[in-house]
């Protein structure tokens, strides 16, 4: 019995397919997710999305981050922003990891909400940079 | 009788509209097509995240409860975001926002409350100018753009957010047209702030939603997007509208062009006639007088 994966973003549908498992960047780490998995809503961090078959690996999109909801025979994933990993660049990856970095140096410590964002963003770029790093 | 001259002027001027106005109905029609197949793609995601928000918003309440969810307690100041488009020749596309905003306003301002305006796109600010001025504050514009992405209804959610946090709004409405079919467009309000929460949610099987990290971080992260998906809808709905009214605007312009060329034709053609015939008159009758 299959899990039926479906990844949107705001724009468009990006798939929507049955898989043997798949694996979600969890807010409070990876999540696996097989069929007949107990309802829930996570908050998803930047990091990839891996469909699995026969303990491989077939697909994998990056997502900076988003929601993701699991009924027993269902996954949702609400990506703010999906790119396969096999279509991502480096070299923008690590542009924008700098761009993070730099946001995140200028702000001001005493705003709590600003710094958590640009945390955040730092963490997303980091893992688009190593999702494109590790084919 | 205007003569032959200026007829045949008006003609080819009445022509050149025409042609003109024909083209326009075209490229409205092709842009008509394109808007709303982008409006069709992002409906899964508004569909998915309406349902989601259902779930864990009636697990929150209280004090505690988000600014967005629940507003800010009051409702003095209204933050009203009228969408229209950059350009006219639409029919009546622009005007009827600007209309329905300015009723608003004034049914709003009767009950003693604030208005605050926020119009996204040129014509609506134009128009509301003229007797809200005092109540705009930035505006939004998408002149000269191909096409609006959904970054751009991040960036005005983003600014209404900031708004809402800061206690310059209570409660924020967007008012659009809705795109119902090429011909008709609905000028429609829509509460943003407080979030209206989807009612009859269907209750999920298996009971209980486990939320992680929990209900109230992840509802932070979610009413902020809901908001920008909600203002990017408006904006699709608004742009498919745009080119549907333009499309029928400029349709009923080549039509009447092509009337106006018909009257014009047959008027050139009987001055034209008129004077072969005093002309044959003048020839007779100087023949007959020698």
């Amino acid at each position: 019995m299959p899990v039926d994966l479906e990844i949107v973003s705001p724009e468009k549908l990006l798939l929507a397919e049955p898989v043997e498992m798949v694996t979600l960047p969890a807010a409070e780490g990876e999540l696996g997710v097989l069929p007949g998995h107990a309802p829930m809503i996570v908050l998803l961090r930047g990091g990839t999305v891996r469909t699995w078959e026969g303990g491989k690996v077939v697909q994998s999109l990056y997502v900076s981050g988003g929601f993701a909801e699991i009924t027993g025979a269902k996954v949702t994933v609400l990506a703010n922003a999906a790119t396969p990993v096999a279509d991502l660049s480096r070299a923008e990856a690590e542009k924008k990891l700098a761009a993070a970095e730099s946001a995140y140096a200028a702000l001001d410590r005493n705003d709590m909400a600003a710094t958590l964002a640009a945390m955040d963003a730092i963490q997303a770029a980091r893992a688009m940079v190593e999702a494109a790093a590790a084919p | 009788m205007p003569s032959l001259k200026s007829l045949r002027v008006r003609i080819n001027s009445v022509k050149s509209t025409q042609k003109i106005t024909s083209a326009m109905k075209m490229v409205a029609a092709s842009k008509l097509r394109r808007a709303q197949t982008q409006a069709e793609a992002a409906r899964p995601y508004a569909e998915r995240m309406e349902r989601m928000l259902g779930t864990l918003a009636a697990s929150v309440s209280g004090p505690s409860a988000p600014k967005l969810l629940v507003g800010t307690g009051k409702e003095q100041t209204h933050l009203l975001l009228p969408v229209t488009a950059d350009r006219g020749l639409a029919g009546a596309f622009n005007t009827n926002i600007g209309r329905l905003t300015r009723n608003i306003a004034r049914r709003l301002e009767a009950g003693g409350k604030t208005v605050r305006v926020m119009p996204i796109g040129r014509k609506g600010r134009d128009y509301l100018k003229r007797d809200l001025a005092s109540r705009i504050g930035e505006d939004v514009s998408f002149a000269g753009r191909k096409s609006i992405g959904y970054a751009d209804a991040e960036a005005i959610a983003a600014r209404v957010i900031a708004m809402v946090e800061a206690g310059e709004a209570d409660v924020v409405t967007i008012i659009y047209n809705r795109f119902h079919s090429v011909i008709s467009q609905i000028p429609t309000e829509t509460r943003l702030v407080p979030t209206p929460v989807p009612e009859n949610v269907p209750v999920q099987a298996g009971g209980i939603v486990e939320v992680e990290p929990d209900e109230a971080d992840v509802l932070a992260k979610l009413l902020p997007q809901n908001l920008a998906v909600q203002i990017y809808r408006a904006l699709l709905e608004s742009a498919a509208g745009e080119n549907g009214a333009r499309m029928t605007a400029m349709d009923n312009a080549t039509r009447n062009a092509g009337d106006m060329i018909k009257r014009l034709t047959l008027n050139y053609n009987r001055a034209r006639q008129a004077n072969i015939t005093r002309e044959l008159i003048e020839i007779i009758s100087g023949a007959e007088a020698v």
